[in-house]
């Protein structure tokens, strides 16, 4: 778990460049930290909380299906799988 | 090119943290302001204010903190009461999280593409030895209120808040494009900007428009915004300014011109960025890359806003003066008018100073507050007779909500 939240806190504070860092933290629960790890990398959490609660597990599935197969994010298949059941959990509808 | 220093920003939001941002903002007390939460345009999704707070970027007054990386930040209703937006209080929207300081010092611009006659390189002061021309133009986002979509749909969830207007001083694009020489198989002109993906893998943000719109007298790389220097984060040094057209294609640091004679493919050009075909009336068409059933999105559709009180507000019986802003795609606001029945009667708002048919148009309503609740209802008229919806015209994206607003202020 510490080398998840180390490796999770290199990320953004290479990454980003902005001011007001934002800090979010997200529902605990089974995956969250494989959203943590793989959703960070390119973007701040927030969107997660801000397209909630609208989407259905159809909906996050779309969303994540976008973001590897459009955006390019290096996510394997069984972490794609824990974020799509995560997300429709905790932040769906 | 370098990357922002972080400790800068560190001492600029902490002092501004602190900072109260209400002083002379008009009728909203320190109080309604107090949190981002109470900022947020009513019917957005419901997650958003879980976490949501003003934040506070370098050279900038607070805004509404949707996201930092890539930085997505709205502008407070407060900030609309003027009919050009200050640098300071203008929102910021990126697609793409690695966004470098540009030294202008070795900033240029590539001028090129199979679609020009040769090629050119523009330095700042190059650009700077055109003439010089001025544009008052809304810069608004396509999704602009995509957040009050019903049922809601996927994106950045905006409020009213992904817009602004601003003075805008550059070299025409025709006369960079004159420098080349435009082929006549050219039909559309391609930008790039210098901000990138956080992963290669990421689609780069490069849009085109019609060679048309491209060579329109109006359509201008901008130096100037307000009178200054480009504030970082709207683009510095130069950008695209495309009146009348949505925030899509005025491309942010912009380094590259490429006329082309095919149309230009990749992500942000299709599927992103798209209306379904027959929905909306709009005029300017951008027919290169029309398909069966859906077009890029193009002009700003007619829109008002009531910026003087938010829904709900608490006023004193007798008379108080509503007002607010109206624009649209370029064709100018020739009327705005004020119903305080529901729709069934209506009453033209006086419109205030002229600015130019792309910018805000201010208006004003005298409304005499009965004791109890009062409805304010607005709709404005462009100069070819399009008006606001009354219902939502939903599409996937969200885009083009100009659903007359409706609130209710209390005496």
């Amino acid at each position: 778990m510490r080398k998840i939240v180390l490796a999770v806190a290199a990320v953004l504070f290479a990454g980003s460049a902005m001011a007001d860092e934002q800090v979010i933290k997200l529902k605990a629960g089974p995956g969250a930290d494989k959203v943590e790890a793989n959703c960070a990398a390119c973007h701040s959490l927030s969107y997660i909380p801000m397209n909630s609660v609208f989407l259905n597990a159809a909906g996050w599935d779309a969303t994540v299906n976008k973001m590897i197969k459009v955006m390019g994010a290096p996510i394997d298949d069984g972490d794609a799988a824990a974020i799509k059941a995560y997300l429709t959990k905790n932040y769906g509808k | 090119m370098q990357k922002m220093n972080r400790r800068a920003f560190l001492g600029t939001s902490a002092a501004a943290a602190g900072a109260t941002m209400l002083g002379g903002f008009g009728r909203l007390t320190q109080a309604e302001a107090a949190t981002a939460a109470a900022e947020l345009t009513p019917g957005v999704p419901s997650g958003i204010a879980s976490y949501v707070t003003m934040g506070t970027l370098p050279g900038k007054k607070p805004l509404i903190q949707l996201a930092d990386r890539p930085p997505n930040y709205e502008a407070p209703l407060e900030y609309f009461r003027t009919p050009i937006t200050p640098n300071d209080q203008f929102f910021v929207r990126y697609h793409l999280a690695d966004i470098p300081e540009v030294d202008v010092k070795t900033y240029k611009i590539a001028v090129g593409g199979d679609g020009a006659n040769g090629q050119a390189e523009l330095t700042l002061d190059d650009l700077k030895k055109f003439p010089a021309v001025e544009v008052v133009a809304v810069n608004q986002c396509s999704g602009n209120r995509r957040g009050l979509s019903q049922p809601h749909v996927a994106g950045v969830e905006w409020g009213y808040g992904a817009m602004g207007c601003a003075r805008w001083k550059g070299a025409r694009l025709k006369d960079i494009l004159d420098k080349v020489g435009l082929k006549k198989e050219a039909i559309e002109i391609a930008f790039n900007g210098a901000d990138g993906p956080a992963v290669d893998k990421t689609p780069d943000f490069i849009k085109s428009i019609p060679a048309w719109k491209a060579v329109d007298e109006n359509t201008i790389v901008a130096y100037e915004m307000n009178g200054q220097p480009l504030p970082h984060l709207n683009g510095a040094p130069a950008r695209l300014i495309v009146p009348g057209w949505t925030g899509t294609y005025w491309m942010k640091h912009l380094i590259s011109i490429n006329a082309l004679t095919k149309p230009l493919g990749g992500f942000w050009m299709n599927p992103a960025y798209r209306i379904p075909l027959g929905k909306f009336p709009i005029v300017a068409r951008f027919t290169s890359q029309e398909t069966a059933v859906n077009t890029p999105i193009t002009e700003i559709v007619i829109n008002s806003l009531i910026t003087s009180h938010r829904d709900g507000a608490k006023v004193k019986a007798g008379k108080v003066t509503v007002s607010g802003m109206a624009w649209d795609g370029g064709y100018g606001i020739r009327r705005v008018e004020v119903s305080t029945d529901g729709g069934k009667t209506w009453t033209d708002a006086k419109l205030g100073e002229d600015h130019g048919r792309y910018a805000f148009r201010p208006w004003s309503f005298e409304l005499h507050a009965k004791k109890g609740k009062n409805t304010v209802m607005v709709n404005a008229t462009n100069a070819i007779g399009q008006t606001q919806t009354g219902t939502l015209i939903f599409n996937p994206a969200g885009y083009h909500n100009n659903v007359m607003q409706s609130i209710t202020l209390h005496a």
